[in-house]
């Protein structure tokens, strides 16, 4: 196999991944700060 | 460290800087991978697959400096009772399992064109492996603990992360320990015996990836935070 092919996949997992973690905790951080400010407008 | 020990002075630094290290550490990790894939000349034994050298160094370096992070977490926890240790520790543990598995992965796949086989039982894989197992065990305790309501992770978890950090010197040391097809330490506090113009490349890798690592962390830290204060308040309404 052509040693490209290692190369892009090595490349190609760990974007993947990286991108997923960044995603996941952008959305966690966000959803629960939007959820505490929330709280703290209705008290 | 006590100063930040208010989490709405630790608040009022880590929203700023989460997109000051996320920002300058993508383009750090976008330049350098470019520059290593483009730039840099293939090496004359291992050819075009040495490219992997500048994501795999540092998902290895990560993932070892998370695990002494978290190592770093539970000491403050448990001897200062710093309130922030805890959850410096929850925050960690998902980036740093996510490049131990990384550094595997990649590590694997560079061995099948360079030594013929995607694994080996050997000293550095192995114990990087039990790396990995390790975190698994921290993340489902930190878990346990926050369904018990703390904020932080129990003692238990705490020493749990002391007692795990034995395992970071054993993985540094393993290729001069025992007899691998690993290749053994090239870059040490006495230079580097990597060619210069393969090796460049992996500074703004290495910054980039570090920088990132740091971002997800405070960014994981703020969730914990805002859910803690969230479960606080509706427990206070509960009780009338």
């Amino acid at each position: 196999m052509n040693q490209w092919a290692f190369v892009i996949a090595a490349y190609g997992v760990t974007a993947a991944a990286t991108l997923v973690l960044s995603v996941l905790s952008w959305r966690a951080m966000r959803g629960a700060e939007r959820a505490a400010e929330r709280l703290s407008d209705r008290a | 460290m006590h100063r930040f020990a208010n989490p709405a002075r630790f608040l009022k630094i880590a929203r700023p800087l989460t997109g000051w290290l996320f920002w300058p550490g993508l383009a750090l990790i976008l330049a350098g991978a470019a520059c290593g894939l483009l730039l840099t000349p293939a090496d004359y034994l291992q050819g075009d697959t040495v490219r992997i050298l500048y994501i795999h160094v540092p998902a290895a370096w990560l993932g070892m400096g998370g695990w002494a992070g978290i190592a770093v977490a539970a000491l403050m926890q448990l001897v200062w009772r710093h309130p922030l240790a805890g959850v410096a520790g929850r925050a960690i543990a998902a980036p740093g399992a996510l490049f131990t598995a990384i550094c595997l992965a990649t590590g694997s796949i560079w061995g099948r064109p360079t030594w013929g086989t995607w694994w080996e039982w050997d000293g550095r894989m192995t114990s990087m492996l039990v790396l990995l197992f390790l975190y698994l065990g921290y993340i489902a305790l930190a878990n346990a603990s926050a369904r018990d309501g703390q904020a932080g992770v129990s003692s238990v978890t705490a020493i749990f992360a002391l007692v795990g950090a034995v395992n970071i010197p054993i993985i540094n040391r393993s290729v001069v320990w025992w007899n691998s097809l690993h290749q053994g330490p090239s870059i040490t506090l006495r230079g580097s015996s990597i060619e210069g113009s393969l090796l460049w490349p992996l500074a703004p890798t290495l910054l980039g990836f570090s920088l990132w690592f740091g971002a997800i962390v405070l960014m994981r830290m703020r969730a914990i935070l805002a859910q803690n204060k969230v479960e606080a308040r509706m427990q206070r309404l509960a009780r009338g």
